[in-house]
């Protein structure tokens, strides 16, 4: 075990850890802004009960996606000192921007929003969680142009031995982070329909609270719905996307080998990356990667032997994460699509409401499978073509970093265990009957 | 030039507001334990902060932020090179996060008494590690020339070390136990207002000790010697200081906090002011100390942050001000039964 694996078991266990959390955020804060303005403008008691119920799940899980946001944002320093030095001048910026012009306002205007039901009028409070919503998605937006430069490392020179920033709107606005900024938030939408609608299921299924439970399943569903698709189309551009600007990336989502034209897509495929070959290659469909990604079935695709073998991303990972993500992304359109067709006799579909019960985790995993596409895709590089993950680590201790992993696994784990216990127990009691408000 | 100074103090004082706002958050964890006879003042206590900690943590991100975009080169060292240190003081700030969040949610003593530990321990720890970094960083680090770090989690606990932590503990806990006086009526609000009374003379002593150790322990001194002006600094945290005991004595207990606010403001800009323009000294030798000017972003990043931070802070503390404002006034049996109250 060297330094380097070690930092990086430790991020991918700090960052995929954080992005449990932080999808439900940037989802719920939305339903639940809309929940409460719904009550100020038609007095509805239920839609107060509804914003209070779903307010305290958005909480929970907003406690533990702040807590371990912070220990993300020291970790370059502590553990990738030597890329922290080599992009600090772009990358550190866009983290400090995050802070300064969005974070604040989330998390000054939550303690209002958590303390604030007596203090202020019912409209300035409903309009503190939309500012909350909004500022949460403005954080999202500063963290993904920072990933996107990563991926796609532009508006830079190189001078005295460090990368300098040169074109700061071509770090803002460059094609990769606005597409990937798209996909994300749009995939962290869906999470927290399906886990509106999952835990709604739940209790229609046990014939309680069917008017608060049907209302927030139908307002989930209708939010579900369209990012569902928006996610699918978006996720396609992002492909035209990576084959331009990450070809090797592309290569092995696909698990391409031969560069050729008329390039296909395998329903699956198992990679061999010994012997740069696949295993075993089912449902080949011709031209189809070709067209998805150039537009033209004829169009050339680089394949992976195209590039030298220590410039490769694992392929395994990155082929199986990309497939298990693009799989549960169509499932999530059907799945939508079938409860917008059903949507107005929901509890006679006891069958579709025990699916969605089920499907709770599947964005989770999903969201997750589409950082491993990211970031192990983006292997061997920290920032793709620049610099090289082994180059970018801290000078540090392998004891140092085995010590803080275990540390890592262990409270996170404590961390992960309670704050779900806590989101499944308020989730299954169901809301209060009355408020006193 | 002008570009990298100007930066520097933006540093030191995001620095600065971040001790003055979260130092009352980590002094009040600290005195928790002790303050709190029975849950419900512990939850008064818990829910004095409740509305603005959140808020009031961001001034570290913000502050570990600026210094990754303006001191790329600081960032990197200095995170690195006090990696235990500062991991520590993160998972820290993690266990009294989530605390707050969870200690109301199960009613079972058992589970409360886990937080409260957490409570404890989340604030504490903190604030004991900021301030032996902090100290550590005025006498110098032990940096070679490529920003290596010669040392252990070990070698930052010497007894300099250990008095700027001592100092940074008992400089919260006075300003954590004025919020208390400020937000709590009766019984606790007597144990707060008797706990500053205590904590002050000893406060005053380790101030001056850690005045008089600083003279032989680093090179602060230096930049006054050399511009006397700047010992105005000084003079005014020393009256800060003294005015929170005058202010104690007449009940008056918002001015006693404003007051103590200016001295944790002030004893931070001791130390930055002696500190320029180095942001990290090394004490293996001066030649490799990273500097405002050695250690800068390019001039291009430095003014765009610089338009960032124009513009948004200023709207920032706005707001912030704003919230304190909608919290001011003792913490109520009504607040106590909210649903959403901690």
């Amino acid at each position: 075990m060297d330094v380097v694996l070690l930092s990086r078991l430790q991020f991918a266990a700090a960052t995929m850890f954080h992005f449990l959390f932080v999808p439900f955020t940037l989802g719920l804060s939305f339903l639940v802004a809309y929940m409460e303005t719904k009550y100020v403008k038609t007095g509805d008691e239920t839609y107060l009960r509804m914003t209070k119920f779903w307010g305290k799940l958005f909480l929970i899980n907003f406690a533990v996606g702040v807590v371990t946001g912070i220990t993300l944002e020291f970790q370059f320093g502590t553990n990738w000192s030597r890329y922290s030095a080599y992009v600090g001048d772009i990358f550190g910026p866009l983290l400090a921007i995050e802070a300064t012009a969005s974070f604040f306002l989330e998390s000054t205007l939550i303690g209002v929003w958590i303390f604030g039901w007596k203090k202020l009028s019912k409209k300035a409070h409903a309009t503190v969680m939309w500012l909350v919503a909004f500022a949460s998605s403005l954080s999202a937006i500063w963290i993904l142009i920072a990933n996107a430069w990563m991926q796609s490392p532009v508006g830079f020179t190189i001078r005295d031995g460090r990368a300098e920033l040169v074109d700061f709107a071509a770090v803002l606005f460059q094609k990769y982070a606005v597409f990937k900024f798209l996909h994300t938030i749009s995939a962290a939408y869906v999470l927290s329909a399906f886990f509106v609608m999952g835990v709604s299921a739940y209790h229609l299924l046990k014939k309680e609270n069917i008017e608060f439970f049907t209302r927030s399943f139908r307002i989930a569903l209708g939010f579900g719905t369209i990012f569902s698709l928006i996610v699918v189309v978006i996720g396609d551009i992002n492909g035209v996307i990576v084959a331009e600007k990450q070809p090797a990336k592309l290569a092995a989502m696909e698990s391409l080998w031969e560069t050729t034209t008329r390039a296909p897509v395998y329903l699956f495929a198992l990679p061999d990356e010994k012997n740069e070959k696949n295993k075993i290659e089912i449902g080949a469909i011709p031209g189809m990667l070709s067209f998805l990604v150039r537009h033209d079935i004829n169009a050339e695709v680089r394949g992976l032997k195209d590039f030298p073998k220590d410039e490769r991303p694992p392929v395994l990972i990155t082929s199986f994460a990309f497939k298990g993500m693009i799989g549960l992304g169509c499932y999530f359109v059907l799945a939508t699509l079938f409860g917008w067709w059903k949507r107005k006799r929901l509890v006679d579909n006891p069958r579709y409401l025990k699916l969605m019960l089920l499907s709770i985790p599947l964005p989770y995993v999903a969201c997750e499978l589409g950082w491993i596409v990211a970031e192990v895709g983006r292997q061997p590089w920290i920032v793709y073509g620049l610099m090289k993950t082994s180059d970018a680590v801290s000078p540090i201790a392998v004891s140092q970093v085995l010590t803080t992993l275990v540390a890592f696994i262990v409270v996170y784990g404590l961390l992960g265990v309670t704050g779900f216990y806590l989101i499944a127990k308020n989730a299954l009691k169901g809301p209060e009957l009355a408020t006193d408000n | 030039m002008v570009l990298q100074t100007i930066w520097f103090f933006l540093w030191g004082l995001l620095w600065a507001v971040f001790f003055m706002t979260d130092g009352f958050d980590f002094g009040i964890g600290t005195l928790y334990p002790f303050l709190g006879k029975t849950d419900q003042d512990k939850r008064i206590m818990i829910n004095a902060l409740g509305p603005l900690w959140d808020g009031n943590e961001v001034w570290l991100i913000t502050a570990g932020g600026v210094t990754f975009a303006a001191f790329p080169l600081v960032y990197s060292v200095m995170f690195s090179s006090l990696y235990s240190a500062l991991m520590l003081i993160l998972f820290a700030l993690i266990l009294r996060g989530v605390s707050f969040e969870f200690r109301g949610k199960v009613d079972d003593p058992r589970w409360r008494k886990i937080w409260d530990t957490c409570i404890f321990i989340g604030s504490f720890v903190p604030a004991l590690l900021f301030g032996v970094a902090f100290a550590n960083i005025f006498q110098g680090i032990p940096i070679d020339h490529n920003g290596i770090y010669h040392g252990t989690l070990f070698t930052l606990l010497n007894p300099y070390g250990l008095l700027g932590g001592i100092l940074f503990v008992f400089l919260f806990m006075m300003h954590g136990a004025l919020w208390i006086c400020i937000k709590s009526e009766g019984g606790l609000q007597k144990r707060a207002a008797s706990t500053a009374n205590k904590l002050w003379p000893v406060l005053l002593g380790v101030a001056v000790v850690f005045l008089v150790a600083s003279k032989f322990s680093t090179r602060l001194y230096d930049n006054y010697i050399e511009h006397p002006a700047f010992f105005i600094v000084i003079l005014i945290t020393v009256l800060a200081l003294l005015s929170v005991r005058f202010f104690l004595a007449r009940k008056t207990f918002f001015k006693a906090w404003f007051a103590s606010a200016l001295t944790i403001v002030g004893a931070t800009f001791f130390g930055v002011i002696g500190l320029y323009p180095n942001l990290f000294p090394s004490s293996l030798n001066p030649r490799y100390s990273l500097s405002a000017y050695n250690a800068s972003s390019s001039p291009l990043t430095l003014k765009i942050m610089l338009v960032v931070v124009i513009i948004f802070i200023p709207i920032v503390i706005g707001y912030q001000i704003w919230a304190y404002t909608l919290f001011k006034g003792k913490v109520t049996q009504a607040d106590l039964a909210h649903d959403e109250a901690y």
